[in-house]
């Protein structure tokens, strides 16, 4: 006999998601994910000026702040055949690399920890271990016995306040929670350390975007204009402020960051055979050296590609204008397709149309057997894709690029686990620790790069020659891709007489958190979920943690009324955020 | 119910306790005094009230919205902004950074509306829908507009942060699918502090709660409902660029010679003319830039409707709005659209030489000028 269980809503995500578990002593046996939001954003773009989407599907989600900006700009300049100058293109790799030193720290420590970490138990903390213990794993320089000391004197008296706060209720005591009083409270401090640091770091996009979140992008290249003997420009001083955040950025990231990860990690080796999933990976690449349009593909820092059923020794490539190879499924999701159920549609040819069929709120289930999410289906070839940190590190490796080599390496040797404990719900979680050191050690070459291009005179930051709509063709597509922390984001557009006639987003999280396909195939949540011990039905600590080391941002789906307020059609788009 | 458990800590208790010192006090309620624009006599005034007023509960519920808004809340700068969570409130329910999930966190937010009843403070990230009965947004299979109404029931006051829960934000423009709607429109009984923004600036949503907690009162609003110390100026009074607008200097095209000179962005969209915030006084993340300073024209994200007020990159030519203002506010809106009237008159005018310009711009400010008084 199975018991389901609903978890509603999973907290220290960005959007809204719901889990409904079936457990059968004690394993998950079946699961469902449900996004339960919707704002219908691909609508609204709809009949804009394509040099403004930007703007509307940044809003998509305010914590990857910057992805949507940036994809959507990608795919106006694809749709009409703008190059920006070189400088654009390194500023916003070196905002997309500061965004990834963010999100990834702010995820490990204030979405993520709360699940391995017991706050609690740093009240029996000894803080002279502790001291010893940060001072043998790191150099960073906080980290004397009375500093911890200190910390550990604020959390008793918070807690001895009676007032919880956002600890209420946590899952603390819980026997999952396998750390060390003294790692709890090294973390706790971090944690605190952290939410101070990240103020910090944006600072990078407020210089050249001008605010965060959502800094400003623009189709063209960059609206910062250079100019070294003016204080109306991007200056000496900018510059010099950009690269000393660029470097505290990186120290933290290697000094607190990567040192707590491997420290927490090597407690919960367990988790490395546990959400292991179906063992497709999808990666569109990022980062590029020698531009966007190159066609080069070993001028991308992250390359692009396809490994089916956990064999890294084949490499699929991927092709978003290729209508055969990425489409979208609604036969559980609450849209309806002219074609039916089982029908399927490349992006550029997305015809949306939002239905709500689920269970009339309030309610206690979703009916599963029925349609149960604004999240569409997607494919590549058919096959389901798990998308982040862990595709984007599998592939690179898979690719035999040297620095991917080394840095997974040197991590399963430091933990002493076998090569398939990557792929697993710990697996996910040290990849993203992983990656950040690589793209730390990339933002560093993007500001020299961009330094030098500076110094021999180049001070282009926008190419305006082809925003005039006059200059435009009267019917155009395009198709922009990037590698958003959460994993592979591409958005589609159709431009028709200067307007947008269709713009679809196929996000991250609409891959990992879709529900199963007409075939009945899962996708990543569900299937990383099965196989998965729960303790304690109460307390659903480890649903969270292999869903938390995906770094959900739900999302949710587009749709179109027509001007009797009668649903006509629509696009979707799910999650990595919310649009 | 324990004695001890209900006693609240205030902030200075919690400020002390927590290792600061008095100094360290001091010195916050100072920064906090400076930001909100109050003289410095009233330092004392908030020194004594942190002294004195009990941490405060907060409930801080997530509906349709894309998270910037708590994103740019962490990014509080000031000596122990990062740490209001912490020390200054205690914050119940945030789908964002709370440690439980599920009915957990539903148990806790029930927990704080019973207990403190009619003394949490309710802040709301993002706009509720109400088409098809609000089935677009569900929380713990409740629709959002649901929760709302039981979370407004016994909150004290409520926070509308953001743009979303201020006035729709993006999802409520044309063709507003799901017909996302503002908080004020949905909850008419309680005293609602718009904040808007997308997002706000992280300091202002700091110095909206400090306000609250401080004074034991909502800050003085204007006819919208917004805190006149942060939405009282426009982005364009207070910008840097100002004095270009008015010699007619502005960038043509991105990139331009104007443009690495820093000239006034009005040709290429600046919305800052429409616009209250304190983008150009306070600037954001610690006063490192704000848009314009970056090159970009504001696009007014403080503004009602302001998805729907044209195009982001096309000159203001007519504002929206006219006619039904009736106060202080008329004043200056009327003056951002003769504002704007004449600086399209300018860019018409290009051709005159920069004298005769100078001359008609001092004229045309001095009728403006005229209106105003």
């Amino acid at each position: 006999m199975s018991e389901r269980i609903v978890v509603d809503p999973i907290t220290r995500i960005e959007g809204h998601l719901r889990i409904e578990a079936e457990i059968k002593d004690g394993v998950i046996v079946d699961a469902f994910s449900s996004s339960t939001m919707v704002r219908g954003i691909e609508e609204i773009v709809k009949g804009r000026d394509p040099r403004d989407v930007w703007a509307f599907v940044q809003r998509t989600c305010g914590v990857c702040t910057t992805v949507h900006a940036l994809t959507s700009v990608r795919t106006v300049e694809d749709a009409l055949g703008i190059v920006i100058p070189p400088n654009a293109e390194m500023v916003r790799n070196i905002m997309e690399g500061t965004l990834y030193m963010h999100d990834h720290v702010i995820h490990f420590y204030h979405l993520h920890a709360l699940d391995w970490v017991d706050v609690v138990s740093v009240l029996s903390a000894d803080s002279a271990e502790t001291s010893r213990i940060a001072q043998s794993i790191s150099n960073w320089p906080k980290s004397s016995v009375g500093y911890f000391s200190d910390v550990q004197k604020r959390i008793k008296r918070f807690v001895d306040s009676g007032q919880l706060g956002i600890f209420a209720n946590g899952y603390w005591g819980h026997k999952q929670m396998k750390l060390p009083a003294e790692i709890n409270l090294l973390a706790v401090a971090h944690y605190l350390e952290a939410l101070e640091w990240q103020k910090e770091i944006v600072k990078v996009h407020t210089i050249f975007g001008g605010k965060n979140p959502h800094p400003n992008y623009l189709v063209g290249g960059m609206a910062c204009a250079v100019n070294t003997d003016d204080p109306g420009g991007i200056n000496a001083e900018r510059l010099a402020y950009v690269g000393q955040l660029i470097q505290e950025g990186k120290n933290f990231v290697e000094q607190v960051y990567l040192p707590d990860l491997m420290a927490i990690a090597s407690y919960y080796k367990d988790w490395g055979v546990i959400g292991k999933g179906f063992g497709n990976y999808m990666s569109y690449g990022d980062f590029p050296t020698n531009g966007y349009n190159s066609t080069d593909p070993s001028s991308f820092k992250f390359p692009s590609g396809v490994i089916k059923d956990f064999d890294i020794s084949k490499i699929y490539p991927v092709d978003h204008k290729d209508s055969t190879e990425i489409v979208e499924f609604v036969n559980k999701s609450w849209y309806e397709y002219a074609g039916g159920d089982g029908a399927s549609l490349h992006p550029w040819d997305g015809e949306t149309s939002i239905k709500y069929s689920g269970s009339k709120p309030p309610y206690d289930h979703l009916d599963v057997d029925q349609k149960y999410s604004f999240v569409k289906t997607p494919r590549w070839k058919g096959q389901p894709m798990e998308v982040g940190p862990l595709a984007r590190v599998l592939i690179g490796y898979a690719h035999g690029r040297e620095e991917f080599k080394e840095i997974v390496d040197s991590a399963l040797s430091t933990l002493d686990v076998p090569v398939t404990a990557l792929f697993s719900t710990l697996g996910r979680t040290a990849a993203r620790g992983l990656e950040t050191q690589l793209v730390a050690n990339w933002t560093v070459e993007f500001y020299n790069t961009l330094m030098t291009n500076i110094k021999n005179g180049d001070q282009r930051m926008a190419n305006s020659e082809l925003r005039d709509p006059a200059t435009w063709p009267k019917e155009t597509k395009g198709v922009g891709y990037m590698e958003a922390p959460r994993g592979a984001l591409a958005h589609w557009i159709v431009i028709k007489d200067g307007k947008t006639a269709n713009y679809q987003q196929v996000v991250p999280s609409t891959w990992n958190a879709s529900p199963r396909d007409p075939n009945g195939v899962r996708s990543a949540y569900e299937a990383t979920l099965i196989g998965t011990p729960v303790a304690d039905p109460e307390q659903p600590l480890e649903i969270i943690r292999t869903i938390h080391s995906f770094d959900p941002c739900l999302a949710c789906a587009v749709h179109l009324y027509d001007e009797h307020g009668k649903h006509i059609s629509q696009v979707q788009n799910t999650t990595t955020c919310n649009v | 119910m324990n004695a001890a458990k209900n006693k609240q800590d205030t902030y200075y208790e919690s400020i002390i306790k927590n290792g600061f010192s008095r100094r360290d006090f001091m010195t916050f309620t100072a920064f906090m005094a400076a930001y909100m624009g109050y003289e410095t006599s009233s330092i004392a005034q908030i020194a004594n009230a942190l002294k004195t007023t009990p941490r405060l509960p907060i409930i801080w519920e997530h509906y349709q919205e894309c998270t910037c808004c708590s994103e740019s809340f962490i990014r509080t700068d000031h000596p122990i902004a990062a740490n209001i969570i912490l020390d200054k409130v205690s914050l119940d329910y945030t789908l964002t950074l709370m440690a439980a999930s599920g009915h957990q966190a539903e148990a806790a937010k029930k927990a704080t509306m019973e207990k403190y009843k009619g003394e949490y403070i309710l802040c709301v990230e993002g706009s509720v829908p109400l088409g098809e009965e609000g089935v677009f947004c569900c929380i713990a299979g409740k629709t959002a507009l649901e929760q709302l109404k039981e979370a407004a029931a016994g909150a004290k006051a409520i926070i509308a942060w953001g743009s979303c829960a201020s006035n729709g934000c993006v999802q409520s423009s044309k063709p507003n699918p799901t017909n996302a709607t503002p908080i004020h429109k949905i909850i008419t009984d309680k005293p609602i502090i718009r904040v808007p923004g997308c997002p706000p600036i992280g300091e202002v949503m700091a110095g909206v709660i400090v306000h609250v907690i401080a004074f034991g009162k909502l800050p003085e609003l204007d006819r919208q409902g917004r805190p006149k110390a942060f939405y009282a100026k426009r982005v364009h009074d207070s910008c840097y660029r100002r004095p270009y607008f008015d010699a007619g200097l502005f960038v043509e095209e991105f990139d331009d010679e104007n443009a690495k000179k820093g000239y006034c962005l009005y040709k290429v969209g600046c919305k800052g003319p429409v616009t209250y915030n304190s983008c150009g006084t306070m600037k954001w993340n610690n006063g490192v830039s704000y848009p314009i300073q970056s090159g970009h024209g504001c696009f007014g994200c403080s503004e009602d409707n302001f998805w729907d007020n044209g195009p982001i990159y096309e000159r203001l030519t007519n504002v929206p709005g006219f006619g039904i203002e009736a106060n202080a506010d008329k004043v200056g809106m009327v003056a951002a659209g003769v504002v704007a009237g004449a600086a399209v008159g300018h860019a018409i005018a290009s051709k005159m030489s920069k004298r005769k310009e100078l001359k008609e711009r001092i004229v045309s400010g001095k009728d403006l000028e005229k209106q105003v008084e």
